[in-house]
C-alpha cells in the first residue's frame, strides 16, 4: 500500500465546495481522505509553497493526437507527455486520424495505445459520419461501446442541418453531446485568415465571423428542435457567442469552448514581426480585438463553459509553406495553464475557483467523464499549479514532438508544478518542485 | 520630406516598408536611369559581375522582360526561373527551392509569387537582397514606384494630386501598394469598385471609397484602372463582364468629369471593353506605354540602391 | 588649412585656358566641352562662355554623371550609395573633339569613368582634359592637357573647389 500526503495545501475545487488549505490523502492510486489533520503514519508527506494550488486534475476535451497515422505530427505517447506537462491529466482526442476514427476498431486502437504509451487519460471522440464526409451515420452505440465520449466531425462542420439533428437525436440515446467545428464552408471558401482590415493589407483571403456564427445559430436551433446537446468548439467569433447566449437563455442545451489563442491573441499578430508567421494561422483564425474581447467576457460572465487548447501538432516542414499553404493549427497543451493565468486570473478577469470550472469540472461535465473534482474512493487525478511562477516557453523544449506554437520566447506567470495521474506523479516541473520519488 | 541617401532594408518586399524619403530617392534615381535607355548604348557597368536570379512562381511576361531589362542594362548577369519545370512542380517547399539557389549565390532574387507573404518568408532565410515582383494579393511595390514616377513626370509632384483608382480591388496588390505609396506622398486617393469587390479597412488609410464611378472620376488628375479577371463572374463576386462595364468601366463620357488634364493610367495586361474602352485606352489621356517605358528605369534604380547592400534585413 | 587660388586667381586661369584651347586645336570647329558633375559643369560653361567671348561661337556644353561607371562602387560599404544625378549630353558626340572638364585631377580613377561612359554615347575623334587643379598622385596613366593650377599634395590632405554656381563663391583651399 503506497501513500502520499500532500499537507496542507490550497485546494480549490468548486464542485465540491472547496477553496481552501487540507490535506490530500492519495492512497494506492485513489484519493483516501481530503480533510484537515489528517494522521500520517506511513504517508510520504508532501508540503508545497504555500502560494502552490492544488486542482482536481485538468481536462482538456480538444486535443488531437494525430495517431492512427499521422505519426510524424504526434502520437498518443508524445501528446499525452504534452498534456501531463501542461497539467492536463486527462485529454479527449479528435477523430480527425488517418483512418478516422468513425468505427470501433479504430477506437479500441486508440484505447489500446494510450493504455500502452499513454501517461495521461485518453478519451476519444468518434466521428458523427462515415469518413466525416457528412453522408451516412457512424455505429454511434458501437462508438460509445468501444470508448468514446461524444460525437463530431471536427476538422469540417457537420454538413447538413439534417444531419445535424439525427446526430443530435441518435447521440442523445447514448447520452453524448455533438461537438461541432462550426463553419459554413460557402462562406468560409478558401480563406486562410479573419475577414477584417488585417487580412485585406496583407493580402490574404478572409473567412468572416459570420461563417462561425450562422452554424452555430443553426445548430442551436437544432439542439432546441431536439432536446439534444450540441458544443461549439473553439468558438472564436463575438456573433457566435451571442448566439450561445441567447440558446442558454432558452434553456437549450447548448455549451461552448474557446481556446487560450482566441483570448489572448489578435488578427494584428499576422502582421507583426515581418509577417505571415504560419504559427498564427489557425481555424478558427485569430479575428479582430472586439472577438477577443466578447470571448474574455464571456469567460468572466459565464457564458462560455470551457478552455480546450485544440491543440493541433503540425510538422515544422508542413509549417515551412507559404501561408496560403500552410496547414491549419498550433499546438497548445504545454501553453495553456500560464496564458490563463497571465491572461486571465492576474489581471482580475476571473478568480482561481472559475480558472478550475473551465479547466477541470466544466470539460468533465460537459463530455459525462469522470474527474472534474476530488471525491474520496476515486482515482487521484490532481494537478498542482504554481500561480506566481515565471515561465518561458521556449518551443524546442516542448515535449509534444511538434512546436508550432505562436508564443515561443513569451514570459508568463503562472505555471505547472506536478500533474498527478491514478496516484501517480507524471510530471514534476524540476524548477519548480523537487520530488524525490 | 528630406530625400534618403539610401535605403534602410536590404530588401524591397512593400511600399508599407518605405518611408517617404526612401520613395523619393528611389524616383530620383529612376530619373537618372532612364536617361540611360535615351543613349545609344543603353548599358552601364554598374552591376557588372553581380548576379541577379528573376525567381518567377508565376507566369508573368512584362514584369519578368522589365526586370530582366534593367538588370541587362545594369550589366549584370540574370538567371530566370520560372515553376513550369522547376522542383516547385515536384512539390519541393519554397524553402527548399530558396536553399537551392542561394548555393549558387546570387546578390539578388526578384521574386514572384501567387501567396501573398513569400518574399516575406523568404527573406528570414536568405542571405541574396529580395525584390517583391509580386506577391499573390498583397504588394507590388515597384509597380507602385513606376506609377508615382509616372504621376510626377506629368505632373511634376505627387503632393495633393486627386487620384482615382478603379477595378477589381480586393483581389489586387498593385492597388495596396498605390494606396500605401500615394497616402504617404500626400496624394488623395478615391477607391471605386463593386460593393463585392472593395476590401475593409481603406477608409482608415485615408482612402475615400465609393461605388459611384462618376463619384470617383469627378475632378481626378489621374485616374488608375485595374483590371477585372473573368475568373470573379464564377466567384459570384460580379455577373457578367457586361453589367461590369456598363457600371464601372472607363468611357470617353466618363473622361469628361475628370480634370482638364487627367491621364489615365492602367497597369496591364488590358481587357478592353471591360474595365476599360478602348478609345479611353489608346486615347489622348492613356500614359500606359509611358508606365511600361518607366518601369524599367525605375527597376534599374532599385537595383542599383540594394546592390549596395548595407541595409539591415 | 590654406586657399591657394582666389577667385581672382581662378578667374585668370579659365581665361587661360581658353585661350590655350583655341590655340592647340586652332579654332573652336567641332568641339564639344563636357563637365563632370558636379563640380565639373559650371567650369566647362564658364569656359563655354569665355570660347563664345573669343570667337562668337556657341560650342556645344553637355553634364556628366559617371557614378554609374565608377570602379569603387559595391566595393566596400563605407556608406551610401552615391546619388546618381542627370547625365545631359544634347548633341552627338561622334567625330567631334571632345573637352572634358573636371575641377581636380587626383588618381585619374573619375577620368577613366568619364572615357568608359563617352565611349559609350559614340566615337569622339579625339578627347582632351580640362583640369582647374591637379593635386598629383595619378593611379593610372592619365595626364591633363590644360591646367589651372598644379598643387603638389600629400594623400592625407584634400583639395575643395568652391564655385560660385554651387558654393557661392570662387576658391580653392587645400585641407589637412
Amino acid at each position: 500500500m503506497s501513500a502520499m500526503l500532500l499537507k496542507s495545501v490550497h485546494v480549490i475545487d468548486p464542485a465540491a465546495g472547496r477553496n481552501g488549505r487540507f490535506d490530500v490523502l492519495i492512497v494506492d492510486g485513489k484519493i483516501g481522505r481530503i480533510g484537515r489533520d489528517l494522521p500520517v503514519n506511513d504517508a510520504r508527506v508532501i508540503e508545497l509553497p504555500s502560494s502552490f494550488i492544488v486542482t482536481p486534475g485538468l481536462i482538456d476535451i480538444h486535443v488531437h493526437l494525430r495517431e492512427p497515422g499521422q505519426e510524424h505530427k504526434e502520437t498518443i505517447a508524445t501528446g499525452t507527455a504534452s498534456a501531463v506537462a501542461g497539467g492536463f491529466t486527462a485529454v479527449a482526442c479528435m477523430p480527425n486520424t488517418d483512418p478516422i476514427n468513425d468505427n470501433a476498431s479504430v477506437t479500441q486502437f486508440i484505447v489500446k495505445r494510450a493504455a500502452e504509451t499513454g501517461v495521461a487519460r485518453v478519451y476519444p471522440i468518434g466521428a458523427v459520419s462515415l469518413g466525416s464526409k457528412g453522408e451516412r451515420l457512424t455505429e454511434i452505440g458501437d462508438l460509445r461501446a468501444a470508448g468514446c465520449v461524444a460525437i463530431t466531425d471536427d476538422g469540417r462542420p457537420v454538413g447538413t442541418a439534417l444531419l445535424m439533428r439525427r446526430a443530435l437525436e441518435y447521440a442523445s440515446m447514448f447520452k453524448m453531446p455533438v461537438i461541432n467545428h462550426c463553419e459554413d464552408p460557402s462562406l468560409k471558401g478558401d480563406g486562410v485568415a479573419h475577414e477584417g482590415a488585417v487580412a485585406a493589407m496583407l493580402g490574404l483571403k478572409g473567412i468572416p465571423g459570420a461563417s462561425e456564427s450562422v452554424m452555430v445559430e443553426r445548430d442551436v436551433s437544432m439542439a432546441e428542435l431536439t432536446g439534444g446537446h450540441v458544443h461549439v468548439a473553439h468558438m472564436s467569433a463575438r456573433q457566435s457567442l451571442r448566439a450561445v447566449r441567447a440558446g442558454k437563455a432558452r434553456g437549450i442545451r447548448v455549451t461552448a469552448e474557446v481556446t487560450p489563442h482566441h483570448f489572448v491573441l489578435t488578427d494584428e499578430a499576422l502582421a507583426r514581426h515581418g509577417g505571415y508567421d504560419t504559427n498564427t494561422k489557425m481555424n478558427p483564425p485569430l479575428r479582430e480585438e472586439a472577438d477577443r474581447a466578447a470571448m474574455i467576457e464571456g469567460l468572466r460572465d459565464g457564458s462560455i463553459d470551457v478552455i480546450a487548447t485544440d491543440h493541433a501538432p503540425h510538422h515544422a516542414d508542413e509549417k515551412a509553406l507559404e501561408f496560403d499553404r500552410a496547414p491549419f493549427g498550433i499546438v497548445g497543451l504545454e501553453t495553456a495553464v500560464s496564458l490563463c493565468f497571465d491572461r486571465l486570473v492576474h489581471p482580475g478577469i476571473i478568480a482561481l475557483p472559475r480558472l478550475v470550472e473551465l479547466l477541470s469540472t466544466n470539460p468533465a461535465r460537459v463530455l459525462g467523464l469522470p474527474g472534474g473534482t476530488l471525491v474520496e474512493g476515486e482515482p487521484a487525478d490532481i494537478s498542482i499549479l504554481a500561480p506566481d511562477a515565471s515561465v518561458t516557453i521556449h518551443a524546442a523544449a516542448l515535449r509534444s514532438k511538434s512546436k508550432n506554437t505562436p508564443f515561443d520566447g513569451w514570459t508568463l506567470k503562472g505555471g505547472v508544478a506536478a500533474t498527478i495521474v491514478g496516484g501517480r506523479v507524471v510530471y514534476a516541473n524540476p524548477e519548480l518542485l523537487t520530488l524525490n520519488l | 520630406m528630406t530625400t534618403a541617401t539610401t535605403l534602410r532594408h536590404r530588401h524591397l518586399l512593400g511600399i508599407r516598408d518605405l518611408e517617404p524619403g526612401e520613395i523619393d530617392l528611389i524616383l530620383e534615381t529612376a530619373l537618372a536611369m532612364k536617361e540611360v535607355g535615351a543613349r545609344p548604348i543603353k548599358k552601364v557597368p554598374t552591376l557588372r559581375g553581380r548576379t541577379v536570379v528573376n525567381l518567377f512562381f508565376e507566369p508573368s511576361t512584362r514584369t519578368r522582360m522589365s526586370f530582366e531589362l534593367a538588370e541587362k542594362r545594369l550589366s549584370a548577369d540574370t538567371l530566370g526561373m520560372t515553376t513550369a519545370g522547376s522542383s516547385v512542380v515536384k512539390g519541393e517547399t519554397l524553402g527548399d527551392t530558396a536553399r537551392t539557389i542561394e548555393a549558387m549565390a546570387p546578390d539578388m532574387i526578384v521574386m514572384r509569387h501567387a501567396s501573398s507573404g513569400a518574399p516575406h518568408q523568404l527573406a528570414r532565410v536568405c542571405r541574396a537582397s529580395i525584390i517583391n515582383a509580386g506577391d499573390g494579393t498583397h504588394e507590388h511595390p515597384t509597380q507602385a514606384l513606376l506609377d508615382a514616377f509616372t504621376i510626377r513626370e506629368r505632373k511634376g509632384t505627387l503632393a495633393g494630386v486627386r487620384v482615382a483608382i478603379i477595378g477589381d480591388l480586393i483581389h489586387s496588390r498593385v492597388l495596396r501598394s498605390n494606396v500605401w505609396l500615394l497616402t504617404k506622398m500626400g496624394a488623395s486617393v478615391i477607391a471605386c469598385a463593386p460593393a463585392t469587390l472593395m476590401p475593409p479597412g481603406l477608409r482608415e488609410l485615408g482612402v475615400a471609397v465609393t461605388y459611384d464611378i462618376d463619384e470617383a472620376v469627378k475632378g481626378a488628375d489621374v485616374i488608375m484602372m485595374l483590371r477585372v479577371q473573368h475568373e470573379r463572374m464564377h466567384g459570384l463576386f460580379l455577373p457578367s463582364a457586361r453589367e461590369y462595364f456598363t457600371y464601372f468601366g472607363l468611357t470617353p463620357a466618363r473622361m469628361e468629369r475628370a480634370a482638364a488634364d487627367a491621364i489615365v493610367m492602367h497597369p496591364g495586361p488590358m481587357n478592353r471593353g471591360v474595365e476599360i474602352d478602348s478609345d479611353v485606352a489608346d486615347g489622348p489621356w492613356s500614359v500606359i506605354l509611358d508606365q511600361v517605358a518607366n518601369g524599367v528605369a525605375v527597376r534599374m534604380a532599385v537595383l542599383y540602391l540594394l546592390a549596395g547592400g548595407e541595409g539591415e534585413g | 588649412m590654406a586657399i591657394v587660388m582666389d577667385a581672382d586667381r581662378v578667374s585668370r586661369s579659365l581665361t587661360r585656358i581658353a585661350h590655350e584651347i583655341l590655340e592647340r586645336n586652332r579654332g573652336v570647329e567641332n568641339l564639344a566641352l563636357v563637365g563632370i558633375r558636379a563640380r565639373g559643369v559650371p567650369i566647362a560653361e564658364r569656359l563655354a562662355a569665355a570660347l563664345k567671348g573669343l570667337t562668337g561661337i556657341d560650342v556645344p556644353t553637355g553634364a556628366l554623371d559617371i557614378t554609374l561607371y565608377r570602379d569603387d562602387l559595391m566595393r566596400h560599404a563605407v556608406g551610401p550609395q552615391p546619388v546618381i544625378r542627370r547625365t545631359e549630353i544634347p548633341f552627338s558626340i561622334d567625330d567631334r573633339l571632345i573637352l572634358l572638364v573636371d575641377d581636380v585631377l587626383y588618381t585619374g580613377r573619375t577620368i577613366r569613368a568619364a572615357l568608359d561612359a563617352l565611349i559609350d554615347f559614340g566615337r569622339p575623334k579625339a578627347i582632351q582634359l580640362v583640369a582647374l587643379v591637379d593635386r598629383g598622385h595619378r593611379e593610372l596613366p592619365i595626364r591633363a592637357d590644360y591646367v589651372g593650377r598644379n598643387i603638389p599634395t600629400s594623400q592625407q590632405q584634400s583639395v575643395q573647389v568652391r564655385l560660385v554656381e554651387l558654393d557661392g563663391r570662387d576658391e580653392v583651399e587645400v585641407e589637412g
